[in-house]
This record gives structure tokens, sequence and C-alpha cells, in this order.
């Protein structure tokens, strides 16, 4: 049970929140212009590293807003990202 | 009180009856009634004694039978009570039949200093930082506080121990904001400092267990030290006992586990610990046979006995022994720090020379703070455990964590402090421990040799182990099962690693040992379950008319968590009989179905059109204030994911509808995107499903029904068209109408106020001229008309087009989330699997739902290619028939083709046919 | 053969084949490798202790009734190897064919299992549909009543599944491929991987450079970190998957039972213990250790199911790293890296592949050429989306 920096609402149990993978992956400006290749990596292709990782989290049963932190996946240690 | 004056309990044990007294665990009070033998080993036969006195026994584990049947309880551990009855195992318990009728649950707290262990290290810490201001939890698996002094007799700060530690105690809780949990095992050490533990409250108690999910600034583990055991022949016979269990049978309990002992060390413990053991077992009246040191060369070579230990053989290997009678052999090999919340926490250990065991060393990373005091790091005197409470909880120590989590802080702030306190490597255990290192006595066949008495694990084992190779502790435990048994290794597991280390000739502390895991001690699966179960296993959802679906005899179906009437049978009535009869309703007269479960969505602000633009595979922008759109929605990767009308109540102003097991996915999903891709749009959503009560109102008939029931409403097809919504009052309710149909007929969506739901579901009935139909019959209904159920006749798998549904799939929006993936080579095959109708060749044939679909009149041998699956069968009253929808390979092309549904051994032939199988041109929609 | 299991030899300087991750699926592959093809110089490289990951943690449930053609293929394989195992290898893994069901709680749930039983039939996996009364039958102590809040609608039924030992699987394999040549080399961490003029020429390691004629990957929860060290990127994300043993009980439990609806899968192994799986944890980690919520709720869970386990004691709890897929298939053939091969995204339910991956795998890394049954399982599959879509329809994660 992660203790998630909700930056509205304060350090929360993980079990309050839904996970949303990797950060900062946007959504194509256009699409249509992308080729197969480019499109499935945006569709499926997300970084998956051993140590800080960039990630996004979602306050469901709390303030349901989205933000990031970077955790790192070998140790859970947290340090917020998103600025208020 | 001495053991004389504590209540007499009664108990039985292999359904022989036994007298104990209040406050014996069922092992001492088996000793007490010269019972020695109390199990048999699990895979070598071999009787079983009481080996320990508290968790760290790995070989009285029993059956409960009485007051519920419980498998698999360390004897040594149970609290006794009046009516107890238990029996003896050969190393495997069984579950009872019948219900647990006890019951269990959980709670949350919160705390700046958490403290594991009330011996006098862990008394010390907690009353300290709670003196301090902190708020503490105290908590302590065994029933009164003080650790090993009861077991001991141990004075401190001049006090006689147990006197000293209840006064500690007693002002510790007389302290604000303090908590003193006993008889609860902290088992757990997750991330971020979080903890779980479990209370043990007791048979009477009205919660029999307890979870605690305890998140502390600061943990502070004071868990104290296991004696060990060492490996000789017949080491397992009982009789055989650590010499701290001994003792505590003796100072705790009042119990003299036998007549005439022998003592076995290694030397180590405070003071020294086997010795002391002697002591208070003669002033207790055991004459003590002989004192076999170790550090003097002086070895036990081997028991003799059947069944129990009569004699012990001393000597030297291969040389000649000497037989010395005893009854109890008390065996001292050193101790080793309890350090499993640590390693759990992810705590690195380190082999300690100076006690020949493994003592915290390199702190965890990543959010965890925690500090291991007194003899769980080594310090084996009372005075040094005191001294390491003392110090833990001091300033500049404590503050840093306390005020970073305290709510009021009441400790000075000490900005320079460090954020987490390190497990102290610097200063090392105290230099009393001075044990000497003597795993195995060694022999010519250790054959009997135990390391692991309740998985029966030998050295022998082990030597087979490594010379087959193995070089790992992991691999030789998963060999042997060493360590895997009850106790998790308490006493085996550093003995096994030394073992391991001699046979290999490396050294013990680069082998290391196995990894720790919780949960420390066993926890039974009810306790982790707590209340979650049976109606609280995961919440019900009825609608405002549910009692009235109750009162109807409804047949219910789980819709996600919400319940739906299914049919509702008449008397005499099957439920193919009740559906039949209730399409036939809506078809001929009207029905009512409640919709109320469907996901509502409000959408609001001026870009919501833009926002349903980018989500919905259609165009809504262009849907105009007081008119309806059905919508589906893909992700990104092109497939379906729900459906659903979306109706404008003004051109900043939208409620849309979902599927009632996604109405949540949606809420997210829209936000999702909303908030991370486009915050620049000014749109909110908020989910409104329980503030509207929904009644589908269909069939020719519904017209003539809402317009009784709607006087101010003009219902004709041309002041109210399809795909059109009104306000209006229904049964004297403000309402909100929507001509949508999800069957073909006429049909209308009654909205009202959550709260009114019942009444008008009352009202619409009142009529006379309605019939209630449920969730089947308007499955059928729909599937006559080829509309398809998101999560049915889709997969996860399925584009718009596969459904048949190009149209609904905008050309003129530049994109929208699912678009650019529609393009992709594979969702563009021209054979890919599409809806199509199946009509059985015999119309009285159902198909089965799931039904694979081939080409051949005859079963080629596997793997028989096929062409898809039925989604949806029903008979159908309208179509006077049975009929299927289908997903089939290159369907539309098939219209008209023979194909068959393999039913068991038989083939049913079927022809292709359009989706839409009823009323292909909607002229039934006006009525 | 003798006692001995397997050898662990200083690495040589250059080998034929290096297969990066000493778990089953390594193992096997390089018994494959020097069984099937001949290929004997070969050296499987593992960072831990051999086959100490997913291997030694899993739940052991084996079973190939997928739904696919695609899974069904390469499960099926699998089983039918398992079917001779011991008798190929000649050591004991407590291979038990005692039937797995998949139990339906909602009618949703009916028809992608009666969908699933008729696909696997016509692809020649045997698979029967039970109603309650029937699973009742095959497994007494499951809680049939129409009463609780998911009632048990069904099942499927795949009387050849079971379990086996997942250790003595691993063993097995390495004593036989040991004996054919192959160097297991434990200990050694792959570090880097050498490419130059588009074709993998060695590995660097904890123990030094080892060149090498071919490289198969075989990380499982660390594919992505080791495909990277040669640029390649993979669709797979890692999380901590946990499970748990009970105490030694009295055999009351003849099958293997999976309910995806309210998430429990249980067996109870040969000694006595309950097996059970837990939970996937939501966040990427490459933690052994789970958050203890997933736990409980799984306790919760399986008393639905199994009111009778209400005293059975947890005594073990673990987690091991999980490489999941956006398809719930496995990613198995080349790499635009020459002589650099793939086998991952076998997530949560790699173990029962492990002899039919191993087969492929070693073909594919032999001829070059993916084998026929992992040829649909290619990295390409993501971008023309053909993909193999497990989750939705089998619904079942082991
Ligand atoms: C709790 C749990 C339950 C499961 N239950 C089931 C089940 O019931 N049925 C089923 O079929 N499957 C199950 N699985 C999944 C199954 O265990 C895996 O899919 C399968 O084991 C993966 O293949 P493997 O054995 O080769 O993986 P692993 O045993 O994980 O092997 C990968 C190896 O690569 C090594 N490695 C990684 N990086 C490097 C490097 N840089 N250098 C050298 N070596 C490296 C690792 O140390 C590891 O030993 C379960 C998994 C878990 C965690
Ligand atoms: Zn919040």
């Amino acid at each position: 049970m992660l203790l998630i920096p909700c930056p509205w609402c304060g350090p929360r149990d993980e079990a309050e929140f839904h996970y949303g993978g990797q950060a900062h992956v946007a959504y194509p400006a256009d699409p249509a212009a992308l080729t197969d290749e480019e499109w499935a990596r945006y569709l499926f292709f997300r970084d998956n590293p051993m140590g800080p990782f960039s990630e996004r989290w979602n306050h469901t049963s709390g303030c349901r807003r989205w933000f990031t932190v970077t955790r790192d996946t070998t140790t859970n240690a947290i340090t917020p990202e998103t600025s208020r | 009180m001495t053991r004389r004056d504590r209540e007499v309990l009664s108990f039985t044990f292999d359904g022989r009856p036994y007298e104990g007294r209040q406050g014996d665990t069922l092992a001492a009070a088996l000793l007490a009634n010269g019972v020695r033998r109390v199990a048999t080993s699990v895979t070598l036969g071999r009787p079983r004694g009481i080996f320990g006195a508290w968790t760290e026994d790995p070989t009285a584990v029993v059956q409960i039978d009485r007051p519920f049947p419980e498998p698999m309880v360390q004897a040594t551990t149970i609290p006794l009570h009046d009516g107890l009855a238990a029996s003896s195992l050969a190393g495997r318990g069984r579950l009872s039949p019948d219900p647990d009728p006890a019951r269990y649950d959980a709670t949350h707290a919160h705390c700046d200093v958490l403290v594991v262990g009330a011996g006098p290290a862990g008394l010390t810490a907690a009353l300290n930082a709670a003196r301090a201001g902190a708020r503490v939890i105290l908590a302590d698996d065994r029933p009164e506080v003080g650790g090993s002094l009861p077991d001991t007799g141990e004075p401190v700060e001049g006090r006689p121990g147990v006197e000293w530690a209840r006064a500690a105690a007693g002002s510790y809780v007389a302290l604000p904001d303090t908590r003193l949990l006993t008889r609860t095992s902290v088992v757990g050490y997750y991330d971020h400092n979080y903890l779980v533990a479990v209370e043990r409250r007791g048979e009477r108690a009205v919660t029999r267990e307890r979870v605690w999910r305890i998140r502390a600034g600061r943990v502070v583990l004071a868990t104290g030290a296991h004696e060990r055991p060492i490996a000789f022949a017949g080491n397992d016979l009982p009789g055989v006992m650590l010499a701290s269990a001994a003792r505590a049978y003796v100072n705790r309990y009042g119990v003299v586990p036998g007549r005439r002992a022998a003592v076995f060390t290694t030397g180590g413990g405070s003071g020294d610990a086997a010795h002391d053991a002697a002591r208070d077992l003669a002033a207790a009246g055991v004459e003590i046979a002989e004192i076999v040191d170790a550090r003097q060369g002086g070895l036990v070579t081997g028991v003799r006995g059947d069944g129990e230990v009569r004699a012990v053989l001393i000597g030297r290997p291969g040389g000649p022994a000497r037989e010395v009678e005893a009854d109890l052999l008390l065996v001292s090999g050193g101790w080793n720090p309890v350090v499993h919340l640590f390693a759990q926490a992810g705590g690195e250990l380190r082999y300690d020379d100076r006690i020949a065991a493994f003592v915290p060393g390199r702190p965890p990373e990543g959010g965890q703070s925690v500090q291991v005091i007194g003899a769980a790091r080594g310090v084996f005197t009372t005075a040094g455990c005191v001294a390491e409470g003392l110090a833990a909880t001091s300033p500049p120590d404590l503050p840093s964590t306390v005020t970073r989590s305290s709510r009021e802080s009441r400790v000075p702030v000490d900005a320079s402090a460090p954020g987490d306190a390190p497990a102290r490597e610097d200063a090392g255990p105290s230099g009393e421990a001075g044990a000497q290192p003597l795993w195995l006595v060694p022999a010519d066949d250790y054959t009997t040799h135990f390391v692991d008495l309740q998985r029966d694990v030998t050295v022998a084992d082990l030597q087979g182990a490594t010379s087959a190779g193995l070089r790992s502790v992991e691999h030789v435990k998963r060999y042997t099962t060493a360590g895997t048994a009850h106790d998790q290794g308490k006493t085996s597991g550093t003995l096994t690693s030394a073992v391991i280390a001699h046979l290999l000739g490396v050294d013990v502390g680069a082998l290391g040992t196995t990894t720790f895991r919780a949960p420390y001690v066993p926890v039974s699966f009810a306790t982790l379950a707590g209340r979650d179960r049976g109606a609280l296993h995961d919440p019900v959802r009825v609608t405002a008319m549910h009692d009235r679906h109750v009162e109807r005899n409804a047949v219910f179906e789980n819709v996600g968590q919400w319940k739906r009437p299914r049919y509702y049978p008449l008397p005499g009535e099957d439920m193919e009989a009740a559906v039949l009869r209730e399409c036939r309703a809506v078809r001929e007269a009207a029905g009512v179905l409640d919709a109320s479960t469907l996901g509502k969505i409000d959408v609001r602000g001026p870009d919501a059109a833009e926002l349903l633009d980018r989500l919905y595979t259609n165009m809504i922008s262009t849907l105009k204030v007081g008119a309806i759109r059905y919508g589906v929605m893909c992700r990104a990767d092109g497939m379906v994911f729900d459906d659903g009308t979306v109706i404008r109540l003004a051109p900043d102003h939208f409620l849309v509808t979902t599927t009632t097991g996604n109405a949540a996915a949606v809420l997210d999903w829209m936000e999702e995107w909303l908030q991370t891709e486009w915050p620049d749009l000014r749109a909110r959503c908020t989910s409104v499903t329980e503030q509207w009560a929904t009644v589908a109102l269909a069939g020719p008939g519904s017209r003539a029904v809402l317009a009784a029931l709607a006087p101010a409403l003009a219902v004709d097809a041309e002041s109210f068209p399809f795909m059109t919504w009104r306000d209006t009052e229904v049964a004297g309710i403000e309402a909100r109408v929507c001509r949508i149909s999800f069957s073909g007929e006429l049909a209308y969506e009654i909205n009202v106020s959550w709260w009114y739901g019942q009444a008008l579901w009352d009202a619409v009935l009142a009529t006379g001229t309605v019939t209630p139909y449920g969730t089947e019959a308007m499955h059928v209904l729909r599937a006559e008309k080829g509309y398809p159920i998101i999560g049915q006749d889709t997969d996860g798998t399925v584009t718009p087009a596969d459904l048949g549904m190009d149209w609904i799939v905008s050309k003129k929006k530049p994109d929208f989330v699912g678009k650019r993936s529609h393009a992709r080579a594979d969702t563009a095959r021209p054979d890919r699997r599409r809806l199509v109708g199946l009509l059985p060749e015999d119309p009285d044939v159902l198909l089965p739902e799931g039904g694979q679909v081939i080409s051949t009149g005859h079963l080629p041998p596997p793997p028989v290619p096929m062409l898809g699956h039925v989604t949806s069968s029903y008979r159908s009253a309208a179509l006077g028939r049975t009929f299927a929808l289908a997903l089939v390979a290159g369907g539309g092309n098939r219209l008209g083709d023979r194909l068959y549904v393999p039913v068991n051994d038989t083939l049913i032939p079927v022809t292709v046919a359009h989706h839409v199988l009823y009323d292909p041109e909607s002229t039934r929609r006006d009525g | 053969m003798s006692d001995r299991l397997w050898n662990s030899p200083e690495p040589d300087g250059a080998y034929d084949v290096v297969i990066v991750g000493g778990g089953g699926h390594g193992i096997a592959t390089a018994y494959y490798l020097a069984k099937n093809h001949g290929i004997t110089n070969v050296a499987v490289l593992e960072k831990g202790w051999l086959a100490g990951g997913n291997m030694a943690r899993n739940t052991t449930i084996i079973r190939s009734n997928y739904l696919w053609d695609e899974s069904a293929g390469i499960y099926e394989h699998a089983l039918k190897l398992w079917e001779g195992l011991e008798d190929e290898l000649g050591y004991d893994l407590l291979f038990s064919q005692r039937g797995v069901l998949n139990l339906a709680h909602s009618l949703q749930d009916v028809r992608d299992g009666v969908r699933r039983v008729n696909a696997n039939r016509l692809n020649g996996v045997d698979a029967e549909w039970l109603d309650p009364a029937q699973v009742k039958e095959v497994c007494p102590i499951v809680e049939t009543s129409p009463d609780v809040r998911y009632p048990v609608l069904g099942a499927t039924y795949q009387p050849r599944g079971g379990i086996a030992k997942h250790d003595y699987v691993a063993w097995g394999y390495a004593r036989a491929a040991s004996a054919l040549g192959v160097h297991f080399v434990e200990h050694c961490e792959v570090t880097g991987l050498e490419v130059s003029g588009g074709r993998v020429r060695a590995v660097e390691t904890t123990r030094g450079r080892i060149a090498a004629g071919r490289v198969a990957l075989s990380a499982a929860g660390h594919s992505s970190v080791v495909a990277g060290m040669a640029g390649v990127r993979l669709p797979v994300q890692s999380h901590t998957l946990q499970a748990l043993v009970s105490d030694l009980l009295e055999p009351v439990h003849p099958t293997v039972v999976m309910s995806n609806a309210v998430h429990v899968y249980v067996s109870q192994a040969h000694k006595g213990e309950l097996v059970m799986g837990a939970g996937i944890d939501a966040a990427n980690s490459y933690r052994r250790r789970g958050a203890f919520h997933i736990i409980e709720r799984q306790m919760a869970a399986a008393l639905e199911l199994f009111p009778c386990f209400a005293r059975a004691h947890v005594l073990r709890t673990w987690g091991g790293v999980v490489d999941v897929s956006p398809d719930a298939s496995p990613i198995v053939g080349l790499t635009p890296v020459d002589g650099l091969y793939v086998n991952c995204g076998w997530g949560t339910g790699g173990f029962k592949a492990t002899p039919g991956v191993g087969w492929c795998y070693a073909h594919t890394i032999a001829t070059g050429e993916p084998h026929p049954l992992n040829a649909p399982f290619t990295l390409d599959r993501f971008t023309t989306g053909a993909l193999v879509d497990e989750h939705g329809a089998a619904a079942v994660a082991h």
C-alpha cells in the first residue's frame, strides 16, 4: 500500500488511486500523418525502466485529478512531479 | 500470582481430559500434565515434542477441535481456555466443512512511532517517544508486556523485571495518544512504512481477530532474539528443548518441563543464558545432571530413549560416549536476532561474527524509516536494551519523523536532523554475547541431525543437496524444504545456512539467508478476509424500483454490481415462457423496463460538444438542442469500447448514457482525455447515474400510456419525433422523456429524480395495460433489430465496421479516438469477423451462445478452421423461430450461405442472414 | 545420469548461443537447442541463482484451453510435451493432470466459457462445459449455492490441465541440458549487448565479456531492460504478481480452480499446502514485494468460493516480476538486430508454456526463422494490429 502524494489532497493510500502508466506520452498531433509503425509506438510501446519512472496517477476516490510523480520502480521511493 | 493461585481450566488433548491454569498456553498445560509427545513428524513419522515456548517452536503443531476446528496451530501460542479441545497431528491439519462462526475485522491506524516488541528495549522506546509528545503505538504478540522478562525473571533498573515492565506500560498508556496492543503480531512490513498487524482478541470476543493496518512515521523494531538449536544425533526427540523455552516454562508459567535435565550450550546470550536457565530450573526443583559446554570441548553426541529422552550421550565424535540419565536436554546454540521485519522492509542483513548471527545491515530505501534496537540487533543485556530504547527515541533522533506525520506537532522541530534514521550499523552489538559457533556435532551419520524439525530436514539431507551440486541456500531450501514450515525457519534458518556453508567450505556471511517473507507468523485466511464476505464482499446496487421487482418475483441478473430483473415469471412459467410473453407484450402492446442502471454522465461547458466529437466515432456537435443521437466510442486501438445515447440539453450541455457495466470506466475515460490531453477544453463531466431513475416504455401501445400519464405533452409523432426529448410532468412528477428505442418499437425513456422512480413505475403499471419486462426480453428485442450489446456481441477485438455500423464512423471529422487504428492493415482487412444474423435451418433449434461457426458439414480432424462464433441466440416471438447473432469472417459476403455450428457431436446447419432481422425498414418506431 | 543436477562452470569466452536469463524458458530452450538441433555450445547466463525468478514463484497451473487458434497451438504443443516430459527428462516433475476449472459468475462469463470450450474442442484441446452441479462433483468444496454474491453459474473444465513442481521442472531440464554440454552460469548478470553492423556480437556480463554467435533473450520481467541494451524497445510492462501458500492440510482440494471474476486461483500441492495466486499490483515495478491489500482481497475472494478455507493459515507470501504485453499474449521471435532473438510477454501465465516455448524458441534460434507455432507471436503484430487478444474472451490470467 504505497503512500501517494496527491498534489491537491496530500498523501493518501494507494487504494484510492488509479494507475495511469508512463507520463508525458502525448496524443499525436496528427495521427493520420503517422505511419503504422509510429502509430503502434504510440498505442503499445511505453517505457519500462528499472529505476526512476515518471508516471501518472488519478485520485479516483478523492479529487479525481490526474497528476504525475516520479517513482523508482526498484525501491518505490516517490518524488512529486506536478506542482499544483 | 503463582501458578497455584490461577484459575483452573479444563481441556482435552487427543480426547483425554486435563486441567491447566489461566495464563497457560496449551503447550505449558500439556507439559504441566507430563504430556511431552504432541505430534508426529510429517515425512519420517518420528515423535515430536515441545521444543520452544512461543512462535519459534517448530514441533508442537496441533489441531484445534473445539471451540472450532483449526488446523496446524502451534501449541506454544494457543492461550488455554476452558473447554479447549485439541489433538495431535502428523504434520497435516484438517479443515472444518462447517462455516467459521467467528467474526473478523480490520482497522486503520496512523502514528508517529510504531514500536514493535514490548520488552525492555521496546517499552523504553515507546514510553520515551510518548513522553516526547509523539503519537505512539506499541505492539507485542504476547498477552503481557515485558518481552523476555517474564521468562527470565531478570531485574530492570533495580526492580523485578515483570514489575518494571508493568509500571512502564502503565506510565505509557497514561500518556495521551498512546496505544498498547498486546496479543498483536506485526506480521508484515510493507512499502512507505505500512505495517500489518494481527490482534488476537480471544475466542469470546465479538471480533475474534482484527487486522491493524498501520501507517507509521517511524518504526522501531525491538523484536528480540530467538535461541537456536544445535544439530546432533536425535536432536528431535521429545525432551530436547531450547534452554530459553525451558526457562520460560518454569518462570512464566510455573511449569516444570522435566525431572532431571542435562544442558548443552555453546554459550551466548545475556550473561550466559543456558547457565541461567539451568539455575532457574534447579531452583524449581529440576535436578541438573550435567552442563555440557561446547566452549570447554563438551559435546552431546546423541540422546537415547524410546519416544522421549531417557538419557543423553556425552563425549567426542567417534570416541566413547558417556550416558547420563536425563529426561530433559536443554540446548542453546546461540541467539538469532529477530530481523524478519527489518528484512521484509527491504533492509539488508549482515553476518556478525561476534555473535555468529545475522544482524541488521544496510537500512531499506524508498520511504521506509526504521530503526532496530536491543536484542533484535544483537544487544543481549537488559541494561543495553533499555539504553537503546532511550537513545532511539530521544531528540534529535525523534523529531524529524514525528513532526512529519503528527497533526499538531508538540515536539520541537529540528530541521537539521536527518530525514530517516538509519538502522545503526556503527555501534555493534554488545560484546557480552560471546558465542562459540557450534552448528553441528560431527558424526559419521547425519541422518538424525535435524536442522528443521517440522519439515524433517537433516544435515544428511543438506549433504544430499550440496552433493547434487546446489550452491545457493535458496536451492537447498527448495531441494530439502528446510525453513518452509510453520515457524518459517525461526529456529532452522541460520542453522541451515551455517551447515550449508560448512558443507561447501564457504563463509556463512557470504552465503546469506533465504528471503524473509510475510507473514511473520501464520495468519488465518478468515482473518485477512475480515468482513469483506457474503453480502459485504462487493456492494449490491439496486434501483429505486427494486422492491417492486422483488414483489413481482423477478429473477435477477448481476450486471456489474447492479441487480437487474432478468424476467418476471408468472406462476407456472419457466424462463422461456416468461421471456416470450414479455417480448410479445412489447411488440404487440406495451412493456416497461427498469433502465435506471444505465450510466449517465452530465457533460457541460463551452467545449462540451468538441470533447464529445473527439471521443465518439460520429459527429455530436451538429446535434440540435432538443435532439438525441446514438453514439459509439472506441479505444485508441480502434476497438469498440462503449455505446449509448447523447442528448443535447443546451448548446453547452449534454447528457450521455453508457452501458450499465461500463459507467465508471466511461467517466474515467472522458476525464482522463479531458485532463491529460485536452486541458484547454472547457468541459466538465459528472456522473448522474443515481440522480435519474429511468423507465423505458416500449411498444405500439406506449403512446397511449404516455398520453394518459403526461396530459401536458403532445405525444403525436410529429410533435414529438423520434430521437428528441421533452421536459414535462409524467404522473405528476417532473420528468424528461426521450423518444428513443432499443427494441425497434415506438418507445420512450422517462427519466425522473431517483426519489420518484418507484412512484413513476407504479403509475405506469397502474394503467393496467403495460407488462413489465426484464433484461432478457430486452436482449431478444434488440437482437431482432440487430443492435449489438457491447461486451456480449463485442469482445474488445471488434470495430464499429465489424458490427455493420460503418455509418456511425464519421468520415468528416479529421480525427476521433480510435480513427487512426481503423486504417491499420489488420483492422482494414476485408475478411474480418462481422456481425451477421444466423437462422438455424430447423427453426426450433436454439444455437448455444458461444457456439463456433464452421463452413464444413462434417468435422475434419482438428484443428478445425473456425469462422467465428455465436454471440447472442434467442427464441423470437416476433420471428416465430429461433435466431442468433454471430461474428463471422467475411460476414457480409456470406449472406444466404449455409454454415454449421457444432454442438457436441452434431453439426447444426444455419443460414447466414443480415443482422437486422426484424423490421429492417424501421416502420414500427413511430407506432 | 548422476545425482548431480547441473554444472555451474566459469563461463567460456565465446559460445554459439548465449541465452540471457536462466528461468524455465531459458533452460528449456537450451535443452531443445542441444536435443533437437544439436547445438550444444550454449551458455545460459543467470544473474541470480538458477530458476530463481518467476520460475520459482509461480503457482504452476498448466492448461492449454486458450481461446484463439494461435494460442491453442503453442499451449497445446506445450501440454503434449508435458505429458511425456518426466520420461524424456528422467526426472520426477510431480506433474499431475488433476484438471483445471475456470468458473463463470455472470451470464457473460458463461458465454465466454462456452465459446472457449467450443473453440478448444475444434482445436483438439480437451474441454468441457460444466453446470454448477457438475462443478460440485469435480470439486466438492467449491461453494455453488445460488445465494452468494456472485454465484457459480458453470465452469469450463480441462481434464488434462493440472500442476507440476516448478523447481523440479527447471532442475530436470537443467540436468538434461547439462548432460548434453550446456553451461549454466549463475550469478552472471548481463549488463550490455555488443551490437555492430546491425548484428549482435557479444554480451557484457558481471563476469566479463562473452562472445556469442546468437543471443536469445529470455529475461521475463527484465525483458525491457535487456532488450534496451541493444536498443530494442518492447511493448511490455513489468509488474509485481503475488502468490501465497497455506500450511499443510489433509487433501481437500482435488483439482485446480480459477475464477477470474472473483480473482481466485488455487490448487493443493502434493505436500498438502494450498497454493494460491493473488492479483497483480497496478503500478510498474521491479520489486518482488507486492502490496498487502492485494492479498487481503484475495483472501476475501477465496472464502467466497471456498468457505472451508477459513481457518487455513497463510504461511508465506511472495512476489515475482512479470512482463505484461498489450494483448496478454507472448512475443517470441526475431528482433531488428541480427542474431538477437526475444522471448517475453508471457506475463502471468508462462510456466505452462515452458516446454512449448523452449521447443519453438530453440527452433527460431537454430534456424533463424520462427517455428510455425510462434510465428503469430511476432513484434510486428502491434504494427499491423493482428493481436492475439487473450484477455477479452479467455478472461483468465494464468
Ligand atoms: C506469482 C506468480 C504466479 C504465476 N502463476 C503461473 C501459473 O499458475 N501458471 C503459469 O503458466 N504461469 C504462471 N506465472 C508466470 C510464469 O511464472 C512466467 O510466465 C514464466 O516463469 C516466465 O518464464 P521464465 O521461467 O523463463 O521466467 P523467469 O524464471 O523469471 O526467468 C527469467 C530469468 O532472467 C534472469 N535475468 C533477468 N535479467 C537478467 C540479466 N540482465 N542477466 C542475466 N539474467 C537475467 C532473471 O534473474 C530470471 O531468472 C506466474 C508468475 C508469478 C510471478
Ligand atoms: Zn486528490
